[in-house]
Order: C-alpha cells, then sequence, then structure tokens
C-alpha cells in the first residue's frame, strides 16, 4: 500500500507545510519573516483616446529609502504596461511571468495581446495563491476593443474603473482624482492630472517620493516618460566638493608597526593538473 | 466633605480633575479605563479664511459598522471666540463640552471684561486630554479648536488641534480622521491665506464630497460653521451633489467579460 507522499501531485496549491509553519509558530515561537514592501503612491486614468498610468519611485526597506528612482511601470506589451504596489519582489515576478506568457500568446495567435487576457492570467495566478504573493497593480492599455483599465489585489480580485490608484499613497492620489477627474480629458490634461495625483501621493505619504513616472498609451503608440517631473532635486551640493587632500586633518602622532612576515613562500609543491 | 475643600480656592481643582478624584475617593478601586470606542462620529475639516475660522463635518455618528445617529451636531460654539469640532467617542465629546460649559462659566462670572480666546482653550484641552492619557483613561476624541480674538495686532484667528494621545498643535488647515488622507492633500494644494468665505466654502465641500465617496463612515448630510469677531454661526445642515455618471459605471464587465 503506498503512503500518501508516494502519490504523485494532482496540481493546484500545495498546503503540505502549513501545519508545520503553525505549530512552530505556536509551539517553538518561530516568528514568520515579513516581506518587503514598496510604500507607494500608483495611479491610471482613462481619457479620450486611451490611458495615462502613473507612478511614483521611490522603494523602501522599513524605515529607509532603498531606491531612490526605482520603475514602478511595468511593461507586459508593447500596447500594454502594468504599475505594481506591495511587495517589490512579487509585483517583478508576476509581471514578468506574465509579460512572457502573452508573448508566447502572441506567437500562438499572430495577433496582437488584449488587456483582458493580462487581466485574467494575473488573477488567476494571485487568487491561486491566495493573497501570499502581495502584489497590488494597476492594469492598462489599448487594444482593438478599445482603451481599458483595471486593478487587481492581492487576493485576486479585479475591478473595472475610469480611473484608479493603489499604494499607500492611494488616499492622497484617490483625493485629487474624485475632485477632478471628468470623462473625455484631453491627453494633456490627462497627464496634467496624473502628474498632480502622484504629486499628492509624494508630498503627503511618507512611503511615496522622489519623482513622478508616466505612461501614456493610446492606439498604436506608447510614451514612456521615465522621470517625467523631478519635484525632489537635490538643492544643496558642497561647493568644496568631497574630496579630502592629504594635510586637512591635523596629525596628533604617528606610530607605524612592522607587521612580521607569516607566510612562508616555499618553492615547488605539485604543479596544477592539466 | 472632602468636596467643599476642593470648591474653596476658585480654579483650583476644575470640573475635569474633580470628578476623577471622588470617583477615586469614593470607591477605592482601580477606576475602569476606556478600551475601544463605541459611538463615533469621523472626520472633523477646518481652515482659516479672510475673516476668521470655517469649520464642517457631517452630522453621522455610527455605532461599530452601523449609522446609528444621523442628527448629530458635532461643532459647538464655546465661548464668544471659539468653535469646537469633535470626532471619535461622542460621549467623550459631550463631556468636554460639560468641562467647557463649566469653564466659560467661571471666567464669566469674573466679571472683568475679559473672555477666554481660542488659545486658551485650546491650551486647556491640551492639559485635559494629556492628563487623562496619562491616567490611562483617555478621552477618545480628536478635537478641532478654532476662533479668532482681537488682540494688539488687530484680529487674531487660531486654529489648533488636539487628539486622545495629547498630540496638539497649530495650522492653517486641519482634518481629524479619515480627513488627515483625504482632505489634507487638497488642502495643502489649494488653500490661500485670503479667501473669501465663498471660496472657503467651495474646498470645503470639495474635502466633503471625497470624504463622502471613500470615507464608509461619512455621510451625505453636512453642517458648516464659521466663527468671525462678529461671532458664531453654525448652519443650518445639507446634503452634496454626487456624481454616479461615468460611463464605466454603467456597465463596467464590457471590455472584460467575467470581471466585475
Amino acid at each position: 500500500m503506498a503512503g500518501y507522499m508516494d502519490l504523485p501531485t494532482k496540481g493546484g496549491f500545495d498546503f503540505g507545510l502549513c501545519r508545520r509553519n503553525e505549530s512552530l509558530a505556536e509551539k517553538k515561537g518561530l516568528k514568520i519573516p515579513g516581506f518587503l514592501k514598496t510604500g507607494t503612491t500608483i495611479v491610471g486614468l482613462v481619457f479620450k483616446d486611451g490611458v495615462v498610468l502613473g507612478a511614483d519611485t521611490r522603494a523602501t526597506e522599513g524605515p529607509i529609502v532603498a531606491d531612490k528612482n526605482c520603475e514602478k511601470i511595468h511593461f507586459m506589451a508593447p500596447n500594454i504596461y502594468c504599475c505594481g504596489a506591495g511587495t517589490a519582489a512579487d509585483t517583478e515576478a508576476v509581471t514578468d511571468m506574465v509579460s512572457s506568457q502573452l508573448q508566447l500568446h502572441r506567437y500562438a495567435t499572430g495577433r496582437e495581446s488584449r488587456v483582458v487576457t493580462a487581466l485574467t492570467l494575473l488573477k488567476s495566478h494571485l487568487f491561486k495563491y491566495q493573497g501570499h504573493v502581495s502584489a497590488a497593480l494597476v492594469l492598462g492599455g489599448v487594444d482593438c476593443t478599445g482603451p481599458h483599465l483595471h486593478t487587481v489585489y492581492p487576493h485576486g480580485s479585479t475591478d473595472t474603473l475610469p480611473f484608479a490608484t493603489m499604494g499607500s499613497g492611494s488616499l492622497a492620489a484617490m483625493s485629487v482624482f474624485e475632485s477632478k477627474y471628468k470623462e473625455g480629458l484631453t491627453r494633456e490634461e490627462g497627464i496634467d492630472l496624473v502628474a498632480q495625483a502622484i504629486s499628492a501621493g509624494v508630498f503627503n505619504d511618507l512611503g511615496s517620493g522622489s519623482n513622478v513616472d508616466v505612461c501614456v498609451i493610446t492606439k498604436g503608440k506608447t510614451e514612456y516618460l521615465r522621470n517625467h517631473l523631478l519635484p525632489n532635486p537635490r538643492t544643496y551640493v558642497s561647493s568644496k566638493g568631497y574630496s579630502f587632500t592629504k594635510g586637512q586633518t591635523e596629525i596628533l602622532y604617528t606610530k607605524v608597526t612592522q607587521l612580521k612576515p607569516k607566510v612562508d613562500v616555499s618553492e615547488g609543491g605539485d604543479a596544477m593538473e592539466e | 466633605m472632602e468636596e467643599q475643600k476642593w470648591d474653596q480656592s476658585m480654579g483650583g481643582f476644575n470640573a475635569a480633575s474633580r470628578s476623577q478624584m471622588a470617583e477615586a475617593a469614593a470607591g477605592g478601586e482601580e477606576s475602569q479605563r476606556t478600551l475601544y470606542p463605541y459611538v463615533t462620529g469621523t472626520s472633523v475639516i477646518a481652515l482659516k479664511y479672510k475673516d476668521g475660522v470655517i469649520m464642517a463635518c457631517d452630522t453621522g455618528a455610527s455605532y461599530g459598522s452601523t449609522l446609528r445617529y444621523k442628527s448629530v451636531e458635532r461643532i459647538k460654539a464655546v465661548g464668544k471666540h471659539s468653535l469646537i469640532g469633535g470626532s471619535g467617542e461622542f460621549s467623550d465629546f459631550q463631556e468636554i463640552l460639560r468641562y467647557l460649559d463649566e469653564l466659560t462659566l467661571s471666567d464669566h462670572m469674573w466679571d472683568d471684561g475679559n473672555s477666554l480666546g481660542p488659545k486658551e482653550i485650546h491650551s486647556y484641552l491640551t492639559r485635559v486630554m494629556y492628563n487623562r492619557r496619562n491616567k490611562f483613561d483617555p478621552l477618545w476624541n480628536a478635537l478641532i479648536l478654532g476662533g479668532v480674538k482681537m488682540g494688539p495686532k488687530g484680529a487674531e484667528k487660531y486654529l489648533g488641534m488636539v487628539n486622545m494621545i495629547g498630540t496638539h498643535f497649530e495650522e492653517n488647515h486641519i482634518a481629524t480622521g479619515f480627513g488627515n488622507h483625504l482632505a489634507i492633500p487638497i488642502l495643502r494644494a489649494e488653500w490661500r491665506e485670503d479667501m473669501t468665505f465663498e471660496e472657503a466654502v467651495k474646498l470645503v465641500e470639495k474635502c466633503l464630497l471625497v470624504l463622502l465617496y471613500r470615507d464608509r463612515s461619512s455621510i451625505n448630510k453636512f453642517q458648516v460653521a464659521k466663527i468671525t469677531t462678529e461671532g458664531a454661526t453654525i448652519y443650518p445642515p445639507y446634503s452634496l451633489k454626487t456624481f454616479w455618471g461615468f460611463s464605466h459605471f454603467e456597465n463596467p464587465a464590457q471590455g472584460a467579460v467575467g470581471s466585475w
């Protein structure tokens, strides 16, 4: 009689280690490791001819800014881009994976990718992992059926919206959208509103900061405006520079200690085999 | 008998500490501490404008996730020169109003032509809140105190806030609760020193509308109040118009069949 370990896996997520993790946490008091979050403001809106996506550029490791100018708008397809908030590794991995799947699908079908395809691939993957893949995404693009904007939550639910915000700065950005969004915005108005919303996140949320990235997607054309706004320039640079020449520091006394030679270099020995 | 000793010195031990001490002396048991708020009011927002200070909030009070009371006044006039707005536990707000009543009454009884200005009342509230927090029995509120008083340099506007742990500060625009996340970004971007009353009301309504859309405990019934050198005016409640006509809301699954 085969033990249950010998049966082939039927597919789906393997919850075998969960009971072990629980007992470790309970009895041994082992702390489950935490996740690295990005702390972000990401937004998207639909305008007359397409969608505009926006993101800030700060990546945080707890209270420290790990990356001052990271890229949060990820490529999915030439006509589809995705902003990611949550655990940085999860957003990178999941958008990369779906981007590859979309490319293979394009080869197989010979057609331009549709936003709903990316949406379905993302939501099925995230649902399968029951929220453990901590990726909150704003997915936007223009395909043969028109412009689309969706939000995808870590547990796998999605929304279809005219304007959307995610991340720790989402409330600050949403306050800008809720008070200023109208239907039928022009390209300039759309970019301006997205930049305003991200700036609200940058200046009012501690998890967001540095610069504003914008991506405009219309039928047949995508413009990735990296660092569209730089509202946090480095204004003070020391005029003296940062070179420290000899003689700048006062020498109080000098003591030189000779290190005794410890290594005897021996001649001969086996030559290395060819 | 102990009470009479306290009453002797006027302005010695005031209403706030008296009630606490009486409780402790009477029972001899550990006084119960506030652990959770029960009936709560949501955000209050306020800003300084040309003639004084404007304050606004909705008129709802929730009991957990139930909208229990829909006609609650969370902004009141204090003395001749101030307005107080409170969010958080509503019974604690009513208690604070009672303390302020006693304070303004004893101030009035001096009958010396002086009256407590907004700065003094803010300072009093700060002491009350901080001392309660130190006894692990907080008044579970975030209070906004705004007012105008004539000073040596003319009409001096004042706007400050205190919360349940005693943090207090002064600013040109203040919000409590959800207002911190949703209203402050708008106020920081669009507030100006010399706004007229109409402009200030428009800005406040912009913030209240965002709060109505995005705060689950807010309701569509608001009260706006203003305080100027002429006195306090609390306007009757009214509703704001909401817009739900986005084409994406009409048929969300149109482009993505099976999504919602």
